[in-house]
C-alpha cells in the first residue's frame, strides 16, 4: 500500500540531514572517480528498465491503442487501423460516459465520506478504550483488513444472499418483513449499498488503526490543557486533534480517493457492474467494453480518461506529501 | 452518578457493536466452510456451529485443478517478490547510500510508480502479453506482479538500509573491505528483518491480484482469486465449499498480514503526524 511511502523516514525529526562528506572526494583516488561515479546509475539500472518496459510502455500502449480501432476483427487479423480522435469524441459525446463519469466519482465520494467519518470515529475510539477493549476491537479491525478482497466479495455475496442470507433474515427478524429473501443484487442502489458496505468493512481499519497510532504520538498535556479551557470533545477534536493530524488527515483522504475512484475487483467481483451495467464505474467501463465487448479502442480511451482523472487526483496527493518529505 | 455510568459503559457498548461489525463476515466465512449442508440451508440461520464437519474442505481441495492452482499462485507470487528483491535490492541501495545526480528524480519515479492504476491498465498490458504469444503462462504474470510490488519493495528496503548505521559499514571500509564487501558482510545481515517484511507486504499484493489474470489466463495457468471467483458458478449455490474455499485461499494472506500489522500501523504514522 502506497501509504507507507510516508513512514519510512529514519533520520530524527526536526531539521534537514546532517550534512555528508563528498564520498569520492574523501574516499577514492582521483583516478577512479568517474568510474565510482557511474555505479549508482548501475545500481538503479534494473529498476529503471523494468519500470520502462513493464510501467510506462503499458501506459504508452494504452494511449497509442485509444487511438486505433481495435475490435475482434482487427485484433485476429493484426492489423492496426487509425482512428484519430474518434474514440475519445464518441465516448465524450456519449450519455452513457457522462453518466458512469458522475457515478463513479459520487460513489467515491459517499465511500470516502463514510470511510474518513466512521474511520475516525474508530480511531478515536481505540484512543478512549481499555486496554482489554482495545485489543479486542483492534482484533476485529485487523481481520477486516488482512481479509483479500477476493474472498470479501464472495463472504458479502453469501452474508446478502436472497435465499440463505443472514442480512436478509436478520432484517426480517428486525421486523422489516419485506426484506425476507430480498434480492439485493437486482437493482442498482441495493448494489451499491453492498458494495460500499463492502469497501467501508475493508478500509476503515487502515483509517482507524493508523489514526490511533498517530494519536499515541499526541502529547496528552495538549487535550489536558484543552479541557481546561473548556474546550468539550467536539471542540478538542476540532482545535487539537485535527491540526495536529493534517498531514494523516489529507494523506489518509486523499489515498482512500484514489484507491476507491480506481476499485475494480470489488464492483467486478460482486456483481459485474450489474443490473445491466448501472453499477459500473470507470475501471468497470472500461473492462467491459473493452475486453467484453471486444472494443479494445474504446476501453483504452476510457481507462486513458480515468487515468487522466487520477493523475490530478494523485498531482494533490503528491503535493500534499512533497510537503512532508523532507527526506528526499 | 448515572451519567459517569453511561459515559463509561458507551465506549465499550460501542466496542463490541463495532467489534462484531467488523469480524462477523470472517466468522461467518469460517464457520459456514464447517458447517453441515443443513445447518446452512436452515430458515434459522446457526450461529454457533456444534456439528463442525470438513465436507466442505474436502470438496474444496479436491475440485478439479485445486492443486494446480495452489502451485501456479505460489509460482507466480514467489517468482514476482524474488525477482522485485533482486532488482530493488540494488536501487534501494543506491538511493539510501549514495549521492548522484538524478536521485531525487529516481526516488520521484519510485513514489509514482507506486500508484500506478493497474486497474485501467489491463486491456494495454492484454494486447502487450498477447502480442508475445505469452497469454495463459505464468511468466507474464510473474514479471507484471513484480512491476506492482517493486516500487514499495525498493522504498521499504531504502528505509531499512538508512537504518544500518553508516559508522559500521565504513568502519569495514577502514577495515579494507570494498565497498561490495561492507554491504555483503555489514549491511545485507543487518537487513534479514527488513528483506522479510519487505517479501512479505509483495506476497500479499500478488498473491491477492485480480484484474490482471482474470484477462491474461482465461484458459490455464490460472490462479486462486480467478477461481475463487468462478468458484460459485462452478459449484452452483454451494455456499459451504465456496466458503471453504475462501478460507482456504485467507488463511495464507491473514497469518502473513498478523506478523506484519504492527510495521504496517507505526510506519505510517511515524511519518504522518511529525507536523
Amino acid at each position: 500500500m502506497a501509504a507507507q511511502f510516508t513512514g519510512t523516514r529514519t533520520r530524527p525529526p526536526g531539521g534537514p540531514a546532517a550534512p555528508q562528506p563528498p564520498e569520492s572526494a574523501t574516499r577514492r583516488p582521483r583516478g577512479g572517480s568517474s568510474l565510482a561515479r557511474g555505479v549508482p546509475y548501475l545500481l538503479i539500472l534494473p529498476a529503471l528498465v523494468a519500470t520502462a518496459a513493464l510501467l510506462a510502455y503499458p501506459l504508452l500502449r494504452n494511449l497509442v491503442i485509444s487511438f486505433q480501432v481495435l475490435d475482434a476483427f482487427q485484433l485476429i487479423q493484426h492489423t492496426t487501423q487509425w482512428a484519430g480522435f474518434s474514440n475519445y469524441t464518441s465516448e465524450l459525446s456519449s450519455s452513457v460516459f457522462w453518466d458512469t463519469t458522475v457515478r463513479s466519482l459520487a460513489f467515491t465520494a459517499v465511500n470516502v465520506a463514510l470511510i474518513m467519518a466512521l474511520g475516525t470515529a474508530v480511531g478515536l475510539l481505540l484512543n478512549r478504550l481499555g486496554k482489554r477493549m482495545r485489543l479486542l476491537l483492534s482484533l476485529g479491525l485487523v481481520l477486516a483488513w488482512a481479509m483479500p478482497v477476493v474472498a470479501g466479495t464472495t463472504v458479502y455475496q453469501w452474508l446478502f444472499d436472497s435465499q440463505y442470507g443472514v442480512v436478509d433474515w436478520l432484517l426480517s427478524e428486525l421486523g422489516m418483513h419485506s426484506m425476507a429473501h430480498y434480492d439485493w443484487f437486482a437493482q442498482q442502489m441495493p448494489t451499491f449499498t453492498v458494495i460500499t458496505l463492502m469497501i467501508v468493512w475493508q478500509s476503515v481499519p487502515f483509517v482507524a488503526l493508523n489514526l490511533y497510532a498517530g494519536l499515541t504520538t499526541v502529547s496528552a498535556e495538549l487535550f489536558e490543557a484543552a479541557r481546561m479551557d473548556g474546550a468539550g470533545p467536539w471542540r478538542a477534536f476540532f482545535s487539537v486533534t485535527l491540526p495536529i493530524l493534517k498531514p494523516f488527515f489529507l494523506s489518509t483522504t486523499f489515498l482512500e480517493i484514489i484507491w476507491v475512484f480506481k476499485a475494480f475487483t470489488q464492483v467486478y467481483a460482486l456483481n459485474g457492474g450489474g443490473p445491466q451495467g448501472s453499477t459500473e464505474t470507470l475501471p468497470v467501463y472500461a473492462f467491459i467494453e473493452g475486453v467484453g465487448n471486444q472494443h479494445y479502442g474504446t476501453g483504452a480511451a476510457i481507462s486513458t480518461l480515468t487515468i487522466v482523472i487520477l493523475l490530478v487526483l494523485m498531482a494533490y496527493y503528491f503535493r500534499i506529501i512533497l510537503k512532508q518529505e523532507d527526506e528526499l | 452518578m448515572r451519567l459517569s455510568f453511561a459515559r463509561r459503559v458507551w465506549p465499550n457498548a460501542a466496542a463490541v457493536l463495532l467489534f462484531l461489525f467488523f469480524i462477523f463476515p470472517v466468522y461467518w466465512m469460517v464457520t459456514t466452510a464447517f458447517k453441515p449442508d443443513l445447518d446452512i440451508i436452515s430458515t434459522t440461520p446457526v450461529f454457533l456451529p456444534l456439528h463442525a464437519t470438513a465436507a466442505h474442505l474436502v470438496k474444496a481441495v479436491h475440485a478439479s485443478g485445486f492443486w494446480g492452482l495452489v502451485g501456479d499462485s505460489f509460482v507466480a507470487t514467489v517468482g514476482a517478490v524474488l525477482l522485485s528483491l533482486a532488482i530493488a535490492l540494488p536501487a534501494a541501495f543506491a538511493a539510501a547510500r549514495m549521492r548522484f545526480r538524478g536521485r531525487k528524480a529516481f526516488i520521484l519515479i519510485i513514489m509514482i510508480a507506486q500508484m500506478a492504476p493497474w486497474e485501467v491498465m489491463t486491456i494495454a498490458v492484454y494486447l502487450i502479453v498477447r502480442d508475445s504469444d505469452m497469454l495463459n503462462s505464468l511468466l507474464p504474470l510473474a514479471l507484471f506482479y513484480m512491476m506492482m510490488v517493486l516500487p514499495l519493495t525498493i522504498w521499504t528496503l531504502r528505509g531499512f538500509i538508512a537504518a544500518v548505521p553508516r559508522e559500521l559499514e565504513e568502519a569495514a571500509l577502514v577495515d579494507g573491505c570494498t565497498r561490495g564487501e561492507a554491504f555483503r558482510k555489514i549491511v545485507a545481515p543487518l537487513l534479514a528483518p527488513g528483506l522479510m517484511a519487505t517479501s512479505l507486504f509483495g506476497f500479499i499484493t500478488a498473491w491477492n491480484e485480480f484484474p490482471l489474470v482474470l484477462i491474461l489466463n482465461k484458459e490455464s495457468a490460472q490462479t486462486l482469486p480467478l477461481w475463487l471467483t468462478q468458484f460459485q458458478t462452478n459449484f452452483g449455490d454451494d455456499w459451504g465449499a465456496t466458503m471453504a474455499a475462501s478460507t482456504l485461499f485467507t488463511l495464507p494472506v491473514v497469518i502473513v498480514f498478523l506478523i506484519l500489522q504492527r510495521k504496517a500501523v507505526g510506519g505510517l504514522t511515524a511519518g504522518a503526524v511529525k507536523g
